[in-house]
């Protein structure tokens, strides 16, 4: 027999909505206040767990068919090769160098190198913590 | 600011996180994994002619300047560290790639073996004692899963055992770091050891260094080794053969570091306590030794052995005695790996590690027979292979010091490690030949006798030859001795800040 969890189906289509949006705000406000690519990452992460306890494993890994291990290793190569590109300017290793462009919808907007650190440390977060979980589900 | 310090410690992580996206592609893993290793040794050996010419390499990573940023610093030492490490590192890897069978490849063996490297690279490079924390952690996390994998029941059982006691001593390390910090108020390696000599070595602080001495004595199975001749006898072989060169070298590291830069002011108390913990260490390892009649168990108490006379180096404290050490050290990652390839190989060979069931295996097997022969002689240390030299510097050292009764130890407990490798030589390859080879559980080919005939190619060549690493030995134990050299290179001329 199948539960009936309506309300829940319901608030959690939006509720991971709100989530996964704060956590790009959390994401991005990180580089002057708090927040940040791990808290970021880390709240994608309870995001996608909600979707997981609501609707179960399998249908979600039918619509998100991403292997989380692969996503954590390449945040890390993100993080690592965004350091290393310092090497190829002659500065010390982790570097990381900002500027102010005019784009065209945002005005000036600060670009830092240290945001693609960043993303680098979200994806690897946001792998590491989805595959403990998912380890841990699975029994036996 | 020099970037190539930093490579050692990314090419292996590098390497390992491409693989862990291409999970089912052995062979771009096997041929990925010798690149990093080979491209970790050749800069390894750059590193070693920089520091010659130019003294000490530093980054500070970010360009955050010592104290506050993080420092990577590479002095000979470690650079002489980094190049064993990658020569080891390779053999063992070579060896692994016909005996550790398709499961564990597929489970993330390579990945984990090289993030291991990178771990214990990052060690020797770090300037930073709350980095030096992270690398062990980095190391330490990756021989979980490498002495688990594969989830035989003696490897969870003694894996459980191995966990609980790196994540007890973890903690303390952890916990020593902190009272460190709050003493001095730095953990960078160069203004600790400014400060520890501006304030004066109380009894606060050598009660500190005891602590770390604690933490690193059971990493570096110095005295607290209760948990190693279990964890290092149940992984497969290529594993256990990194384990016993690496892991507890990378403790030795840690004590030698702290000891000579940092903790270096009362060593009528500090280093004593060493040499006695030493001494105790090389009685009980070669009392185990001797002992036991299972191979697994014999070799992992001659690693015991082996710690407690390296430290002995140290416990000296003379020039003599440090250089001995680091050629010991040396000495000691080859003959480790060698010496468990060996020993693996007759169990692989045979299918039983207990003595007592093997015998006359040299008939189907001259080649590893004699090459097991070398290897026996050379962890005693009889001239002219590799361990003779550092043998003989560590004993100088302390009689220099008048420590008569380490060295006479030292002596007495090589006499009972050629004891104990001859039983197993005397045992497995002379007397009757029972088992005919096609009646053996295994077979020898190219890619396991390869590493096992390298590497005893290189005992005798660094025997024959250790003239030619002398003066990178040389600067060294110099640069040890003389820690002013470290703080320069990190903080500058003008150390006063």
């Amino acid at each position: 027999m199948k539960p009936n969890d309506v309300i829940l189906h319901s608030v959690t289509k939006v509720a991971v909505f709100i989530i996964l949006t704060f956590s790009i705000y959390l994401f991005f406000g990180g580089h002057h206040n708090p927040g940040g690519g791990f808290i970021g990452g880390l709240s994608v992460a309870s995001g996608l767990v909600l979707l997981y306890l609501t609707f179960d494993i399998e249908t979600v890994r039918r619509n998100i068919p991403v292997d989380f291990k692969k996503v954590a290793a390449f945040g890390v190569l993100i993080a690592i090769f965004t350091g290393a590109s310092s090497l190829l300017f002659d500065k010390p290793f982790l570097n990381q160098a900002f500027g102010y462009f005019n784009l065209p919808i945002f005005g000036k907007t600060e670009l830092a190198t240290a945001v693609l650190f960043d993303v680098g440390v979200a994806l690897a977060v946001i792998g590491t913590a989805v595959t403990i979980i998912l380890s841990i589900s699975e029994d036996g | 600011m020099n970037n190539t310090v930093i490579l050692p410690m990314i090419i292996p992580v590098i390497a390992g996180l491409i693989m862990v996206i291409f999970r089912k592609n052995i062979r771009l893993q096997r041929l990925l994994s010798i690149f990093a290793i080979l491209a970790v040794g050749g800069v390894s050996i750059s590193l070693m002619n920089q520091i010659r010419n130019e003294g000490i390499q530093t980054l500070q990573a970010g360009g955050w300047e010592a104290p506050y940023g993080i420092t990577i610093v590479a002095d000979m030492f470690s650079a002489i560290l980094l190049l064993t490490t990658s020569i080891v590192a390779l053999f063992c890897l070579i060896f692994a790639f016909s005996s550790i069978g398709r499961e564990r490849e597929e489970h993330y063996f390579y990945p984990m073996f090289l993030f291991l490297i990178s771990g214990v690279c990052g060690s020797f490079l770090t300037g930073d004692l709350f980095n030096l924390f992270v690398c062990f952690e980095v190391m330490l996390i990756s021989s979980y899963v490498l002495i688990s994998l594969g989830g035989t029941k003696l490897q969870l059982r003694e894996s459980i055992k191995y966990i609980l006691i790196n994540v007890i001593s973890s903690s303390l390390f952890l916990l020593a770091i902190a009272y460190l910090y709050a003493i001095t108020g730095t953990l960078n390696l160069a203004h600790l050891s400014l400060r520890v000599a501006e304030a004066g070595q109380d009894g606060l602080m050598t009660t500190v260094a005891f602590l770390f001495l604690i933490v690193f004595s059971m990493k570096a199975a110095l005295f607290l080794f209760f948990w190693l001749p279990g964890s290092y006898s149940v992984p497969p072989i290529a594993v256990a053969a990194i384990f016993a060169a690496l892991l507890t070298k990378v403790g030795i590291y840690a004590i030698f570091r702290l000891f000579t830069l940092v903790f270096y002011h009362e060593p009528e108390i500090t280093h004593l306590v060493i040499g006695i913990l030493g001494a105790i260490t090389m009685v009980l390892g070669a009392i185990g030794a001797v002992a036991y009649w299972d191979i697994k168990k014999i070799l992992t108490y001659n690693v015991i052995v082996g710690v407690g006379f390296i430290i002995a180096g140290l416990a000296s404290f003379t020039s003599m005695g440090m250089m001995g050490a680091i050629y010991y050290l040396i000495h000691d990652m080859l003959i480790k790996a060698l010496i468990f390839l060996l020993g693996g190989m007759i169990i692989h060979l045979t299918g039983t590690s207990k003595l007592k069931e093997i015998s006359g295996l040299i008939r189907n097997h001259p080649y590893l027979g004699w090459m097991f022969f070398v290897a026996a002689l050379s962890l005693a240390g009889i001239p002219p292979l590799s361990g003779f030299l550092g043998k003989v510097f560590i004993t100088r050292g302390t009689f220099e010091t008048g420590s008569y009764w380490l060295g006479a130890i030292g002596l007495i407990t090589s006499l009972m490690v050629l004891y104990s490798i001859m039983k197993i030589f005397m045992n497995s390859f002379w007397g009757e030949t029972y088992i005919s080879k096609d009646m053996e559980k295994g077979t020898t080919n190219v890619s396991t006798m390869l590493p096992i005939g390298c590497l005893t190619a290189l005992t005798i060549a660094l025997g024959l030859g250790a003239e030619g690493i002398h003066e990178y030995v040389q600067i060294a134990t110099e640069s040890m001795l003389n820690p002013i050299m470290y703080i320069e290179a990190v903080i500058g001329e003008d150390p006063i800040r």
